[in-house]
């Protein structure tokens, strides 16, 4: 037995001459949270629909507690449970109706639903309304009944595919609290969770990320590693006008990429260069005719991280073996 | 002192009890770059379409370039770009076509002034390029170029970036200010907080009210008065509820790896004795950098 709840190697689909997904693999440890990050169109839809098996790969392999998702895939769903995008209820049902439906196709028995659907309830806050009807339900409360839905067999692998986008950060950050006590709740066999997302701030809260660009894994790591590859090197300047100090950092040739927020600039210098460029930016701007008042290296971000790697992939060559 | 661009008093949109907009006033000064933020049925996209002079309001008024945007709806028209998130891009015309064909709506046939389009906003070498095959990125770059190619003062961006990666985003960003410095006046909507951060200044929306408008910097001085630390700590639900507990904490969160509390008066000492006390084991305690979710959650609460 090892030790990863899912294991997926060179993952493929293409879609005539269309490479969806191109050689993907993943595994993911118990308890794991884990986020495939990246624009639409990147992948990360058509990866978590050969996870959850209703979509065969054209090549690769993937194991989820331990069933071959080829052979095995009535066991293999039976641990997982899915949120998909567009998550679709019963309106003008009720929220325990719509649960016991959801239970029942799932293969759970007339002793069995009713208190495993009412436990989900509770656990994510809608047993105080399990007789109102899903369509008089607010935006927050229909992703609740998603989420219960999905949880409703205990499965060990939750698949979350943007599950919050568009939604009140109040209602998200509501929807990550769960989240988080379900893959904690267990110690070291928590529940295993794979979320999709386009928001960087997202990404930021899962314990490991993978970068999708084009159908590939980009880069994966920890956010922390991942923040820690451009350590130094994003720096911020404050001043005016921004214009110019816009221009400026634009034309040094040790600064890679150029950032306005509103009233400050972000931007990305060369590896080992920070130093030089702080001496050598505030002379410049005021040779340009403008005022810098603060510049300073900040911490770098996720989005930093996934610009950097796009440009190297983009623009340099790469590294041959 | 010239007239702001944008200016909106008392503005409101009843759809029968529903309040989408409710009472609302602000003003946009030419040049700036203005975020709208907020979730999902906030009431952004109402705000924008009264401004466009679709929808009538139920109550208050709004100039928009100096015209009212309920009675000279023709003026202002005239006048601004609206980039919508869901725009009809022919799929089957290549880029040039398609704004050759939005270009005539408003009657522009200048062959000079399409291409001058085409190449502000980064097409150029990409005009025979069928749409259809154009990534998300290019079709929104495709989509402000329709946008522009009346050459507007003003420019609506409804959620202009949904669904873009980082790169596309940032590159869309470079050219929004590119535009700004020429003389454009932007309103962006968007749900995105990090999003916002690009913004001179930002209003935040919730059910159909402006909370607050500032810069992103005046809006975390102001709305985060506290200080933001971030603690890595296990297990992490025990360490959420023993620093909900704790006195003077304005907000603790759960965020991915470690715990996020907002607090003015707790120090980095008392957190981690009354965590180590309570058996837990404290990796650090960071300080973190308030960001606009925080504002936002701060405003909803």
């Amino acid at each position: 037995m090892n030790d990863y709840l899912v294991q997926a190697s060179g993952l493929k689909k293409y879609f005539g001459p269309v490479h969806a997904v191109d050689d993907v693999s993943l595994q993911i440890k118990p308890g794991e949270i884990y986020g495939l990050v990246g624009s639409d169109g990147a992948g990360k839809t058509t990866t978590m629909r050969m996870l959850v098996g209703a979509l065969l790969p054209t090549e690769g392999t993937i194991s989820v507690c331990g069933f071959d998702l080829r052979h095995q895939v009535e066991q293999a769903r039976s641990t997982m449970g899915y949120l998909s995008q567009r998550f679709s209820m019963y309106e003008d049902l009720t929220v325990l109706e719509n649960i016991r439906f959801f239970a029942e196709i799932r293969g759970l028995s007339a002793t069995e639903w009713l208190p495993r659907s009412m436990e989900i309830l509770e656990f994510v806050g809608l047993d105080k309304f399990i007789d109102r009807r899903a369509g008089q339900l607010s935006g927050g409360m229909k992703q609740k009944l998603g989420l219960a839905s999905a949880l409703v067999t205990r499965p060990r692998l939750l698949l979350l595919d943007e599950p919050t986008t568009g939604v009140d950060p109040v209602t998200r950050q509501d929807f990550w609290q769960l989240v988080i006590k379900l893959v904690s709740a267990r110690n070291g066999d928590g529940v295993s969770v794979i979320i999709s997302t386009p928001y960087m701030d997202e990404a930021s809260r899962c314990h490991r990320v993978g970068f999708m660009k084009a159908g590939k894994i980009i880069t994966e790591g920890t956010p922390s590693n991942l923040r820690a590859q451009l350590a130094g090197r994003i720096l911020e300047l404050r001043g005016s006008p921004l214009h110019i100090l816009r221009h400026v950092a634009h034309a040094d040739p040790d600064v890679e990429d150029v950032a306005a927020f509103g009233d400050k600039l972000h931007i990305r210098v060369r590896a080992d260069k920070a130093g030089l460029i702080m001496k050598r930016l505030p002379e410049e701007i005021k040779a340009a005719g403008g005022l810098l008042t603060e510049l300073r290296a900040i911490p770098s971000t996720l989005e930093d991280v996934f610009i950097a790697l796009s440009e190297d992939r983009e623009f340099l060559p790469s590294p041959t073996l | 002192m010239s007239l702001p661009v944008i200016y909106v008093e008392n503005l409101t949109r009843r759809f029968g009890d529903f309040v989408a907009v409710d009472h609302i006033n602000f003003e946009v000064n030419a040049g700036e770059v203005v975020g709208y933020l907020g979730p999902n049925g906030s009431g952004k996209t109402t705000t924008i379409r009264m401004l466009l002079g679709l929808l009538e309001p139920t109550e208050g008024e709004a100039t928009v370039l100096g015209f009212d945007a309920f009675k000279q709806t023709e003026e202002v028209r005239k006048r601004v770009g609206y980039m919508s998130q869901k725009f009809a891009i022919y799929d089957d015309l290549t880029v040039r076509e398609n704004l050759t064909f939005y270009g005539g709506v408003y009657g522009i046939t200048d062959k000079a002034r399409i291409q001058a389009t085409l190449e502000l906003v980064g097409l150029k070498g990409h005009e025979s390029t069928l749409t259809a095959s154009l990534s998300t990125g290019w079709r929104q770059r495709l989509s402000l170029g329709i946008a522009l190619v009346h050459e507007p003062k003003l420019l609506f961006l409804d959620e202009p970036t949904s669904g873009v990666d980082p790169t596309a985003r940032r590159a869309f960003w470079d050219l929004i200010y590119e535009l700004a410095d020429s003389g454009v006046t932007i309103l962006v909507t968007t749900h995105y907080m990090d999003e916002a951060e690009y913004c001179e200044r930002v209003g935040v929306m919730r059910d159909g009210k402006l909370l607050a408008m500032d810069t992103p910097t005046n809006l975390k001085k102001s709305i985060i008065t506290g200080d933001v630390w971030e603690v890595f700590v296990h297990p992490l639900e025990k360490g959420l509820e023993i620093l909900s507990g704790l006195e003077g904490v304005e907000r603790v969160g759960l965020a991915g790896d470690h715990l996020r509390v907002i607090s003015s008066k707790v120090r980095k000492e008392a957190m981690l004795s009354l965590l180590s006390g309570g058996g837990l084991a404290v990796e650090k305690i960071e300080r973190g950098e308030p960001t606009l979710e925080d504002v936002f959650l701060s405003l909803a609460r």
